[in-house]
C-alpha cells in the first residue's frame, strides 16, 4: 500500500554516479538548485537541462523510475502553473471573464514548472544514488568546522540517520498492523474526516509503541557497543577524494561558468 | 463450504528491479475442517499465500474462491469474508491497543455491527476459549506476560467467530511450555467449534501432533501437499529445502537401519514409543 513513494528513495545499481563521493554529490545538487533560480531564459534552461540529461545517463537509473517520484508533486506543479499563467501582469493573448492570460505569464507559467520539475530530478538523482548513510557522512564532514563553535555536528547528523534508517521499517510496521486490523475488521476508507481520525487509533497505538519499542532497543544496543558521541570516533569507511571526484568537481565549476556567462551574455 | 486457489501468482513490486515472484501458480482446495499445516522456510511465500485467503493481497494472476464465489468479483463483501476467514498475524500481541484486554478482544465483533450484548458474548467465550483467566480481563493488554498477550491477540480475531482460522507462527517467540499450551489450547477449541485452522510455522516438530494435512512450500511453489507420515517419508527432500523431519522420525530411521523391526511411520514420540514397545516385545 505504502510502497509507491520513490522520492528520497536508493536505487540500487553501479554507475559513476554512484561511485562518486557523497560530498561531491550534495555540493554539485546545492550548486545545482542554485542556479536554477539564477536562470531566467531558454538557453539557461537548455544548459540545465543537458547537464541534468548527462547525469541521468551516468547514474544508469531508469527515467521511468524518477518520473514515479515525480507524480507526488503533479498537484503542485499545476497549482504553481495556472497561478503564475493568470496572474502575471503584462501583454494580454487571451482573455476571458475577469482573467487574462498574458505572454509573460505563458513564459513565467513555463518557467516555473520547468525550474521545479528540474529541482525535483536534480535532487533526486543524489537520493536514488547515494545512501542515507553516504549522505549523513558526507553533511558530518562538512559542517565539520562548525564544531568550532560548539555545534554538535556528529549528534545531529546521527539523528539524521537513524531517522531516515527507521522510515522504511515504520512504513513496512505500518502495513502490517493496518493488515492486522483490517483482518479484525477495521476500516481505514470509509466515513468523514472526523469516524476516519478516529478510526486511526486502532493503527497509531500500536505504531507509536512500536517505535518507543524500536528506539529502547536501539538505545541499548548503542550504549552496549560503548557508544559516546562523537567525542574520538574514527570511521570503518572514511570519504576521501579520488581522482574522479576532482573531475566531478571540475565539470560542476565548468556548468556554473557556462551559466554564468550565459546569463551575462545573453541577458 | 471450501476455499479454493486457481492458478494463483503474485508478484511484488512488479516492474521495477526489485521484482520478486513470492508465489506461482498456486492450485489448492482447502475444504471445511481440516486441520492443515502450512510449512516453509523464511521467504518460501506462505505469508503471502495466507494473505490471499482473506482478500488483503489480490493476486498478480488466477482466482481465489470462497464457498463458490469469487473474492475478487467488484460487488463481493470483502469484509464479511475477512469475519468469515479469521487471519493472525505474526506476532498478533503488536497489534493491541485498547486501554483493557475485554475492550480489545470487543474491537473485531463490533466493527461486524452486531449489539452490544452479543459483541461482549463472542468477547467473553473467546477469551475463555484461548483460557485467559477471568482476572486479566479487566488488566491492559500492555501489563500481560508475552505468551497471555498472544492470547488476547488471538482471541480478538476468534471472537469474530470465523469458520476459518489462519494462525502465522503463533509459537514464534514463546518458551516451549507457553508453545505447548497456545498449540493445545487452538486444538481443543477446533474440537469443540469443527472449524478450518491453518497452521503457519517452520517448524514441523510444532505440526506434527495435530494437523491432517501438511502442504510444504519452497520459492513459491507448493512442493509437497500430503497426510503428515507422507511427507515425513520424504525427509531428504525437506532437508534440501532448508527444512527438517521431527527428531522421531530420524531416531525411527536409525533404528529400522541397525536391524530393529520398528516402522519408521511414527511422527510423534507418543506413536514411537509404542512402536518401539511393541517391536521390543516381538
Amino acid at each position: 500500500m505504502l510502497k509507491d513513494i520513490t522520492l528520497g528513495q536508493y536505487y540500487q545499481t553501479d554507475s559513476v554516479i554512484h561511485r562518486l563521493d557523497p560530498r561531491v554529490k550534495l555540493v554539485a545538487t546545492l550548486a545545482f538548485i542554485i542556479s536554477l533560480f539564477i536562470v531566467n531564459s531558454f538557453w539557461g534552461y537548455l544548459i540545465a537541462a543537458v547537464f541534468l540529461v548527462v547525469m541521468i545517463r551516468l547514474s544508469h537509473v531508469p527515467f521511468k523510475f524518477m518520473v514515479r517520484g515525480m507524480k507526488a508533486i503533479v498537484f503542485l506543479l499545476v497549482v504553481a502553473g495556472v497561478f503564475n499563467l493568470f496572474l502575471t501582469p503584462g501583454e494580454a493573448v487571451v482573455s476571458f471573464w475577469k482573467l487574462q492570460i498574458t505572454k509573460e505569464g505563458i513564459k513565467q507559467a513555463l518557467l516555473m514548472s520547468g525550474r521545479l520539475c528540474f529541482l525535483i530530478i536534480g535532487s533526486s538523482i543524489m537520493t536514488l544514488t547515494t545512501t542515507p548513510n553516504q549522505l549523513t557522512d558526507a553533511l558530518e564532514k562538512l559542517l565539520g568546522p562548525l564544531k568550532k563553535i560548539h555545534v554538535p555536528v556528529h549528534e545531529i547528523a546521527m539523528m539524521m540517520s537513524i531517522a531516515l534508517r527507521f522510515i522504511p521499517i515504520l512504513l513496512e510496521e505500518t502495513d502490517k498492523i493496518m493488515k492486522a486490523q483490517i483482518a479484525r475488521g477495521a476500516d481505514f476508507e470509509s466515513g468523514n474526516l472526523i469516524t476516519k481520525a478516529k478510526n486511526l487509533v486502532p493503527l497509531l497505538v500500536p505504531l507509536f509503541i512500536s517505535a518507543f519499542r524500536r528506539a529502547n532497543d536501539l538505545a541499548m544496543a548503542m550504549e552496549a557497543r560503548c557508544y559516546r558521541g562523537g567525542e574520538g570516533r574514527t570511521k570503518m569507511k572514511p570519504l576521501h577524494y579520488e581522482k574522479r571526484d576532482y573531475l566531478a568537481y571540475g565539470m560542476l565549476v565548468l556548468y556554473l561558468i557556462l551559466i554564468v556567462a550565459e546569463k551575462l551574455v545573453l541577458e | 463450504m471450501s476455499i479454493i486457489l486457481d492458478h494463483v501468482s503474485h508478484t511484488y513490486e512488479e516492474g521495477t528491479a526489485m521484482e520478486f515472484h513470492a508465489l506461482k501458480d498456486i492450485n489448492l482446495v482447502i475444504p471445511d475442517g481440516q486441520f492443515i499445516g502450512l510449512i516453509g522456510h523464511t521467504g518460501s511465500g506462505k505469508s503471502t499465500l495466507i494473505q490471499h485467503l482473506n482478500g488483503l493481497l489480490k493476486p498478480t494472476s488466477g482466482h481465489v474462491y470462497y464457498n463458490g464465489a469469487d473474492i475478487h468479483d467488484t460487488d463481493y463483501n470483502r469484509k464479511e469474508l475477512r469475519s468469515k476467514v479469521g487471519l493472525v498475524f505474526q506476532y498478533p500481541e503488536h497489534q493491541l491497543f485498547e486501554m483493557d484486554v475485554f475492550t480489545d478482544v470487543c474491537f473485531g465483533p463490533k466493527n461486524l455491527g452486531l449489539d452490544k450484548k452479543e459483541v461482549e458474548l463472542r468477547a467473553y467465550q473467546a477469551l475463555k476459549q484461548v483460557g485467559l483467566e477471568d482476572e486479566y480481563f479487566y488488566q491492559s493488554p500492555f501489563d500481560l506476560s508475552g505468551g497471555q498477550k498472544r492470547r488476547v491477540a488471538i482471541a480478538g480475531v476468534l471472537a469474530m467467530k470465523p469458520d476459518v482460522l489462519i494462525l502465522d507462527e503463533p509459537t514464534a517467540g514463546l518458551d516451549p511450555k507457553g508453545r505447548d499450551e497456545i498449540l493445545d489450547q487452538v486444538a481443543a477449541f477446533r474440537k469443540e467449534t469443527g472449524m478450518t485452522v491453518i497452521l503457519v510455522s517452520h517448524s514441523m516438530e510444532d505440526v506434527a501432533k495435530y494437523v491432517d494435512r501438511i502442504i510444504v512450500m519452497n520459492k513459491g511453489e507448493v512442493l509437497m501437499d500430503q497426510i503428515p507420515k507422507e511427507v515425513f517419508k520424504r525427509y531428504k527432500e525437506l532437508e534440501e529445502v532448508g527444512l527438517a523431519a521431527p527428531q522421531v522420525t530420524y531416531i525411527m530411521h536409525a533404528l529400522k537401519d541397525k536391524g530393529m523391526p520398528v516402522s519408521a511411520d511414527a511422527t510423534t514420540i507418543e506413536e514411537a514409543r509404542l512402536e518401539i514397545l511393541h517391536a521390543l516385545h516381538r
